[in-house]
């Protein structure tokens, strides 16, 4: 399963966490690998200039996209913020699709269009990449319904930053939610910190999971910083929202190890703060995990860590040798062709 | 005179005047410990405290609500948006209650507030960051809309603001932050509502704000080298806007061209354009054109958005038309 499609690992509800398969502990380490190497390469692309505007690092957090959307089956949906490159390549987007966009190529996921905040792919049930604070939980709640109306069987798996629970939408989506018992999960990736605004600076009655249970919701905690327990509990989240409907609000603590965004100079915390944080690191702390369980070898990781970086290279030299959209495509995609009514005029008011 | 950035020029109007008056307060996301997410609070929490330089969640409509209701009560809030884009969760606070609560009461309240932030493109950031909803809120009867080109106007417009009794709307620029200009070391107010003439020629009046001033200085010059002189006008606020000023210069030059950064269907320049026919008929030689934002959301790629955004290379066009 790794070999074939690095980018979905499949489901197994009933396996605790204890007995996942040496396949799926080995995808799991990849995935995360992956993503590290992707973001390390996106840096180095945007302090080149290769990527413009905003570009927000998914370092340090890695566990927890891929923990989460470890634990889904491809009919369900995954929506999250704009820290978005690890939870894109975690639903199986391209690397190569993913680098393309933060280029603003083309080939890019959302064709040059969206850039680092707005990856969407369609195809792998992934609607975005969200840059309004808070605005993509309402539309979680949209897409659950939506399942439920059609009775699909999915879920939506929501993850919003831990800055995003003080948007006045949240609280409104979490109380429909709950009302009308929709299937989904939210997974509150509390990394510390919104900007330069620490999560005690910015929110009362902590901890934050405890917003849960003004609205009736299934409240739940996991470490962030340990892949499989992110992933049980996501999981047990899911089975409750696939057979109940009920909806949770996961708190999962993480860390991110750059500054906001590559253009945060990254004063409000200490050097000592993120270096104790790193000695949680994920990838460490899961590789040692594994070779203390036998089922990665020194050569193994190597190899994984070789073929990230090759995998990522490949990403950036595709995007670089990619073509620019053009103007005659910009045009062409704020609107949507009828086929049940005449077709709109759609005048061009700035060529009038 | 000093030169200071556009930056400083913003942070020096709020510290004279916070230091003036007690009742003024600075309320937003990262204003304070941060020091401002462009560093145009610089310095205020250090000098003015917590309790007027006040940080908040990512909580829009929540604190752009208690500003109206500390306005009602007497305080003079300026509220920071880290873009203008960001004001639209709280956008119901800033129609329906900033928009009309003097009006409803009967007159019985003041609304003695300035929001402020950067809007628009340029800086590659996508379409939900990249808005110019300068229009959008001068559609709103009660509101007034500024937006300053030059640090002398930032400084003088924003005390003004201030000062003013009434809700105003300051529309800054992430590419205007870093700008150098000369500003008077003395005090001073900039009027509300008075354009400014950044360069004067006989040929067409162009008529510009915020940003796309700059855009336009450099389409006029080089304008200027092929022979054909124009009158820039940066309105500097927008609504009101200086009606006076233009008709000067347009009952000299016949033809005016009008250069915006929002989108094209109901801008402002749609409405300078409507009120100029409407007056002036007699005194146009051509058909008043407008250079705008194109007719799409904003583009992440950057190539696009050159094109997208009112560029030399369109404004020359457009003069060009207006000339033959
Ligand atoms: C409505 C709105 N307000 C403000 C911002 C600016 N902003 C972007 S990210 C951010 C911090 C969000 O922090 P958090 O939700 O914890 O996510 P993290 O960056 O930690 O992943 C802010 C204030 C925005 N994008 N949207
Ligand atoms: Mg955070």
């Amino acid at each position: 399963m790794v070999a074939d499609d690095p980018g979905v690992a499949v489901a197994e509800p009933n396996a605790p966490a204890s007995s996942l398969s040496p396949e799926i502990q080995i995808g799991l380490y990849r995935q995360m690998v992956r993503i590290r190497r992707f973001e390390e390469k996106s840096a180095q692309a945007f302090m080149r200039a290769a990527i413009k505007g905003f570009c927000h690092l998914y370092i340090g957090q890695e566990a927890v996209a891929v923990g989460a959307l470890s634990a889904l089956e491809p009919r369900d949906a995954v929506i999250t913020a704009y820290r978005d490159h690890g939870v894109a390549l975690a639903r199986g987007t391209s690397a190569r699709a993913c680098m393309a966009e933060l280029l603003g190529k083309q080939t890019g996921c959302s064709q040059g269009m969206g850039g680092s905040m707005h990856l969407f792919d369609r195809e792998h049930h992934f609607y975005g990449g969200h840059a309004i604070v808070g605005s993509h939980t309402a539309v979680a709640a949209g897409l659950a319904f939506a399942q439920q109306y059609e009775n699909t069987g999915g879920i939506t798996l929501c993850l919003l930053g831990e800055g995003a629970v003080n948007q006045g939408v949240f609280s409104e989506t979490l109380n429909l939610v709950s009302l009308w018992k929709l299937p989904i999960v939210f997974v509150i990736e509390n990394n510390d910190y919104a900007m330069g605004t620490s999560v005690s600076r910015s929110s009362a009655g902590l901890p934050l999971v405890n917003r849960a249970s003004a609205f009736d919701l299934a409240g739940r905690v996991a470490n962030g910083m340990e892949v499989e327990e992110v992933r049980a509990k996501v999981a047990e989240a899911v089975s409750l929202a696939r057979t109940e409907h009920l909806p949770t609000l996961l708190e999962v603590n993480t860390y991110r190890y750059r500054g906001h965004s590559m253009s945060d100079p990254d004063t409000y915390r200490t050097k000592q703060e993120i270096e104790e944080h790193k000695k949680n690191d994920p990838i460490l702390r899961y590789r040692q995990k594994l070779e203390e369980r036998e089922i990665l070898s020194d050569a193994l990781a190597k190899q994984i860590d070789a073929e990230a970086r090759a995998e990522v290279q490949d990403a950036l030299t595709f995007a670089e040798q990619s073509p620019e959209p053009d103007l005659a495509l910009a045009f062409s995609l704020p609107f949507s062709p009828e086929d049940q009514i005449d077709p709109i005029p759609r005048p061009r008011y700035s060529d009038i | 005179m000093a030169k200071i950035t556009y930056r400083q020029a913003l942070n020096q109007a709020m510290a004279e005047e916070m230091e003036r008056d007690s009742s003024v307060f600075l309320i937003g996301e990262e204003v304070a410990e941060y020091q401002g997410a462009f560093k145009v609070s610089q310095g205020l929490l250090q000098r003015f405290g917590a309790k007027r330089v006040v940080d908040t969640p990512i909580s829009e409509a929540a604190f752009s609500g208690l500003a109206v209701g500390a306005a009602l009560y007497g305080l003079r809030p300026i509220v920071e948006f880290m873009n203008w884009s960001f004001s639209f969760v709280a956008f119901d606070q800033l129609i329906n209650n900033v928009g009309s609560l003097r009006f409803m009461s009967g007159g019985q309240f003041d609304l003695p507030m300035v929001f402020r932030g950067p809007s628009g493109g340029g800086t590659q950031i996508g379409a939900t960051h990249s808005h110019c909803p300068e229009s959008w809120f001068a559609g709103v009867p009660a509101l007034t809309v500024v937006s300053p080109a030059f640090p002398e106007d930032a400084k003088g417009l924003l005390k003004s603001s201030i000062r003013s009794n009434n809700p105003v709307f300051f529309f800054e620029g992430e590419w205007l932050y870093g700008l150098e200009g000369e500003v008077p070391d003395a005090e001073f107010l900039t009027p509300i509502g008075e354009a400014r003439i950044c360069r004067e020629g006989a040929d067409l009046t162009i008529v510009s704000a915020g940003y796309s001033t700059h855009t336009a200085l450099s389409a006029a010059e080089a304008l200027s080298a092929s022979g054909k002189e124009a009158d820039l006008i940066d309105l500097r606020t927008i609504k009101p806007y200086d009606f006076d000023r233009i008709a000067q210069s347009v009952q000299k030059t016949n033809r005016l061209l009008i250069v915006e950064e929002n989108k094209p269907f109901a801008g402002w320049g749609a409405q300078i354009a409507y009120d100029v026919q409407r007056r002036l008929f007699d005194w146009l030689d051509a058909p008043i054109l407008r250079v705008t934002g194109l007719d799409i959301p904003q583009p992440y790629n950057g190539k696009l958005e050159a094109q997208v955004l009112p560029n030399v290379e369109r404004i020359l066009a457009a003069a060009h038309q207006l000339l033959a």
